[in-house]
């Protein structure tokens, strides 16, 4: 029952924020929406017992990357009036139209379709005495280390290639 | 009694979609980004509903290297959109039609 309403609560909240978001015109207030979104869905994510997937959302996506888009946001200034010629004719007309279409389809495909999972776990994980946290740990330094050290690798380079992106050139 | 997981699911299509639709309608490239940025949330609560209904934590995995890659790709991004805004002071995705013919 608890559990209903926490879920209830939660999606509601993440499927308003990012409505919202799409619809606000101010570029900051979009993106404190998709800050809220993104708050629901850790909720949503720890309900499911996945406690450390909801941390690094928490952490990554609602810390670390939205600080980023506001910083960038601020730095370009903000500019509230989108241009409102547009090359393609009813773009947006046609945009809203395809939306409608996909939320047919996902309504039917959700109603229509029931998995057959025959006992659903309360929550994510293999059920044993250590927690979802260890569980993960474990998986991730023994099967996945090799992929771990590589995003490493990832990370550097897109540290490199953004300074090199963002320098501005200097007059030689 | 725990919520069905299609009920994720379909919070999480419904999710995704709102993305799309942004990505369709928005012109300032800042705004359109966030919306790929949903998509991805969207994806990563799917993760973790399957990974919860198969009873493994590949899922859970899967959605790590989803974080780690999307951090990188927005790090990438917002460079390419400040040197965009260095060269024509807008953020407008109509005007970036250089490799358009």
């Amino acid at each position: 029952m608890i559990d209903a309403s926490v879920f209830l609560l939660a999606a509601a909240l993440a499927l308003g924020s990012g409505v919202a978001m799409v619809l606000v015109r101010n570029a900051v207030h979009a993106a404190l929406f998709l800050v809220a979104s993104q708050l629901a869905l850790a909720v949503l994510f720890l309900i499911q017992g996945a406690f450390f997937i909801a941390a690094l959302q928490i952490i990554v996506y609602a810390g670390a990357i939205m600080v980023l888009f506001v910083f960038v946001v601020m730095l370009l200034g903000v500019d509230k009036r989108e241009s409102l010629i547009e090359p393609l004719r009813f773009q947006r007309e046609i945009g809203v139209g395809l939306g409608v279409l996909l939320i047919v389809a996902a309504l039917y495909l959700g109603v229509g379709t029931s998995f057959a999972v025959a006992d659903l776990p309360d929550s994510a994980g293999p059920r044993s005495t250590e927690g979802n946290v260890e569980a993960v740990a474990r998986e991730l330094f023994t099967h996945w280390a090799l992929p771990f050290e590589i995003t490493s690798v990832l990370l550097i380079v897109a540290v490199v290639g953004t300074m090199v992106l963002a320098k501005r050139r200097l007059r030689s | 009694m725990s919520v069905p997981a299609e009920w994720y699911l379909l919070v999480s299509a419904l999710l995704f979609i709102t993305g799309t639709v942004g990505v369709l309608i928005r012109r300032n490239v800042i705004v359109m980004f966030m919306c790929i940025e949903l998509m991805l949330n969207a994806v990563n609560l799917t993760f973790v509903t399957f990974d919860r209904m198969m009873g493994g934590l590949a899922g859970q995995i899967a959605v790590f290297f989803v974080l780690v890659v999307a951090a990188a790709e927005v790090v990438v991004g917002l460079a390419i959109i400040v040197s965009i805004f260095r060269r024509r002071a807008s953020t407008d995705a109509d005007q970036v039609s250089l490799l358009k013919w």
